[in-house]
């Protein structure tokens, strides 16, 4: 990555409402050149709102946005050295692919376009299909063109509104890699707007993921993932298991905790909330850190990782891994995902068991919110 | 196939029974399509075929028609009446242009800006409907009558100078001119122009004018690119709609023209009922449908719509 600052995107309090309803409140954001940057959140949290006032699509209440050190806030898209790939592609059916493609290169009066729009055209290995109309291509092919009619720009930034929704599972898992592959080999900032979180983790160098307006959290997705701030964040990507605990003691970095009369042990470099004596946390651990051992060999499990007991209340074998719930007097819907590598025949719904895991994977959050946010928008996705 | 033709011979019975239904199912379409045809024979091809004799017909009233295949009516009919056929093309013509430049912004902003007055507007395209097409042309008599404050405002704003410099108008007139007429049938052949128009706008997607503005085209270009392009069919079958019958039409320029103004269906009309010339009005008719079928494949053909979706 270079120092190269006029790719950057940068977002000062845009805010957008429509009359009283506020789609986007007030949002502070830099996209640094050449990332791939993803938006990531539940239908309706304003992430295509915010992509659309980047493109100029769509004018904000308030704030302003510069790429680079240029305000863009006033000018019409036309204007805009963007480029937005559509959610269904919007390609012009009257035109076929070649002029789909060169479409942007002629506006701006480039008379000679047939080089460069067969270089893109191989970029995304559409080369034969130049002189066929949009609606004789796949839904795959018609994305790789929607792809090439924006890159072939050269677009400071380019904008991807959910791009991939209207393909199948196969297919996007496909194209995910080739977008990947697309964006490190041109190097141009790539905004993505996603609700799916695999997507947006699998992709992206930085998510930032929306609710109701808000982003909620931005970071590396494996840092979202290990240490999210808000139980929204926890429960949109990926699941997670929360204890309610109260806070005991401190022991040098660490914060023990006690939770229905058992200990937990918490490093204090993974707790957002604050940790006087006697406040109440919430302890979050992800389902693959646990491992299961069954009762009759408590005593085996090693001093100093964190533990509690239940009983599993249900099993499914998914292939590479079975999830249990288990049901804890701490919490009542405990899941557990165990790669099958040593299954213990004992492991059955109704077993009793130990739930044990290193208290580094433990991270820890504000009790004062709802344990439940994001969990039915992160299973929607 | 082995196996059925193995089958043991109870079954064989059976058979015949269930194909009955099955063909009379199968000819059912054609039930229903025999209403339409029947009433398509009586009431389009026996007239045809009926009009088609009379005009290679010679005799008079008295003595009676006889069909003599005496071709040389056409071409008597043609040189004789040529100029009202020019006319007629020129005014439908210039009436469907001036539908086209009236129509088009219209049902541009009926299709993409009128939100929830856009029923309003379409009912208000329609309304001159419930009433006669012959009360309305009456309307505009009054609405150009000479003196009138119409003709008034024309004439002060001096574009009576440049339709008279046009050969449109004459003096301090406008009813009795080729203008009043071409007005009479752009009024009453518009919402021809704009429901067809109408609907072909409506159905372009919204997003395509986002990604030609995304794609650095400024509004015009949008339209001019995007916008236009997709819209020809409703334009072909506009204009088509508008041209055709404003081409035969006779109400117009009898209530508005004057002698000088006549067209190949005022023409068509007198001969047909007060001059009681058969033969002769038949083969106008013939002329002119020959002469739109042409034009008409041929815009059609330039046009190039049957390639777009």
């Amino acid at each position: 990555m270079t120092n190269d600052t006029s790719g950057d995107v940068r977002l000062s309090g845009i805010t957008k409402t429509y009359g009283s309803f506020t789609a986007v409140h007030p949002l502070d954001l830099t996209v640094p050149q050449g990332s791939f940057f993803a938006l990531l959140g539940a239908s309706g949290c304003g992430k295509t709102t915010t992509l659309r006032m980047i493109a100029g699509l769509e004018e904000p209440t308030g704030g302003t946005v510069h790429l680079g050190d240029q305000d863009v806030t006033a000018l019409p898209p036309y204007k805009r050295p963007v480029n937005t790939v559509f959610q269904s592609y919007a390609l012009f059916p009257h035109l076929d692919i070649f002029e789909n493609v060169a479409f942007g290169l002629r506006r701006r009066g480039i008379k000679s376009v047939k080089k460069q729009v067969e270089e893109m055209l191989d970029l995304v290995q559409l080369g034969e299909q130049a002189r066929k109309k949009p609606h004789q291509l796949s839904g795959g092919q018609q994305q790789r063109v929607a792809v090439a009619r924006a890159l072939i720009n050269h677009p400071k930034v380019l904008l991807l509104d959910e791009p991939l929704g209207a393909l199948d599972l196969k297919l996007r898992r496909q194209m995910q890699l080739e977008l990947k592959r697309i964006q490190t080999e041109v190097g141009i900032t790539f905004i993505h707007v996603t609700h799916d979180q695999e997507e947006a983790m699998t992709m992206a160098d930085t998510v930032a993921v929306m609710n109701a307006g808000r982003v909620e959290q931005l970071g590396s997705p494996t840092d979202l993932y290990e240490n999210p701030r808000t139980t929204f964040v926890a429960n949109f990507l990926g699941t997670s298991n929360f204890i309610e605990a109260e806070v005991d003691a401190r022991s040098g970095d660490d914060i023990v905790l006690k939770a229905g009369g058992g200990k937990l042990v918490l490093p204090g470099a993974r707790c957002g909330a604050p940790t006087s004596t006697g406040g109440k946390v919430l302890v979050g651990v992800r389902p693959e850190k646990i491992s299961l051992t069954h009762a009759d060999e408590a005593g085996e499990i090693p001093e100093g990782r964190n533990r509690i007991t239940g009983k599993i209340a249900d099993s499914s074998f998914i292939g590479v891994s079975t999830q249990y719930v288990v049901d804890s007097p701490v919490c009542p819907d405990f899941e557990v995902y165990a790669q099958n590598i040593d299954r213990d025949p004992r492991l059955v719904p109704g077993a009793d068991v130990v739930l044990h895991w290193n208290p580094a994977h433990t991270f820890g959050l504000d009790a004062a919110q709802d344990i439940d946010a994001g969990v039915d928008e992160g299973a929607a996705s | 196939m082995s196996t059925l033709t193995e089958a043991p011979p109870p079954l064989t019975p059976t058979a015949p029974e269930k194909k009955p239904p099955r063909r009379r199912g199968r000819l059912v379409p054609y039930w229903l399509l025999l209403p339409g045809i029947l009433w398509l024979l009586v009431f389009f091809a026996l007239p045809m075929i009926y009009q088609a004799s009379t005009s290679v017909q010679t005799g008079s009233l008295e003595e009676g028609y006889k069909v003599t295949w005496h071709f040389a009516t056409y071409w008597d009919a043609l040189s004789e009446y040529y100029p009202q056929f020019l006319r007629s093309v020129l005014y439908a013509g210039s009436a469907t242009i001036l539908c086209l430049i009236l129509g088009y912004p219209l049902a541009y902003l009926i299709a993409f800006r009128a939100g929830r007055w856009r029923n309003l507007i379409m009912i208000l395209v329609i309304a001159p409907f419930f009433t006669s097409f012959l009360i309305r042309t009456l309307a505009w008599k009054t609405i150009l009558a000479d003196g009138g404050p119409v003709v008034g405002a024309l004439n002060t704003l001096h574009v009576l100078d440049v339709t008279g410099w046009l050969g449109m108008t004459e003096g301090d007139r406008v009813l009795a001119t080729p203008l009043a007429v071409v007005c009479g049938l752009t009024y009453n052949f518009l919402p021809f122009m704009i429901l067809p128009l109408y609907t072909s706008l409506e159905r372009i997607d919204g997003r395509l004018h986002e990604a030609a503005g995304d794609l650095y085209a400024k509004p015009w270009v949008t339209f001019r690119k995007v916008t236009f392009p997709l819209s020809m069919p409703g334009v072909v079958s506009g204009t088509l709609l508008t041209f055709i019958p404003a081409a035969g039409d006779y109400v117009n320029a009898d209530l508005l023209g004057s002698t000088d103004t006549r067209m190949v269906g005022n023409v068509i009309q007198s001969q047909f009922l007060r001059i009681l010339d058969y033969p002769t009005a038949a083969a106008l008719s013939f002329i002119l449908m020959a002469a739109i079928l042409v034009m008409v494949t041929v815009y059609i053909r330039k046009s190039g719509t049957e390639d777009l979706v």
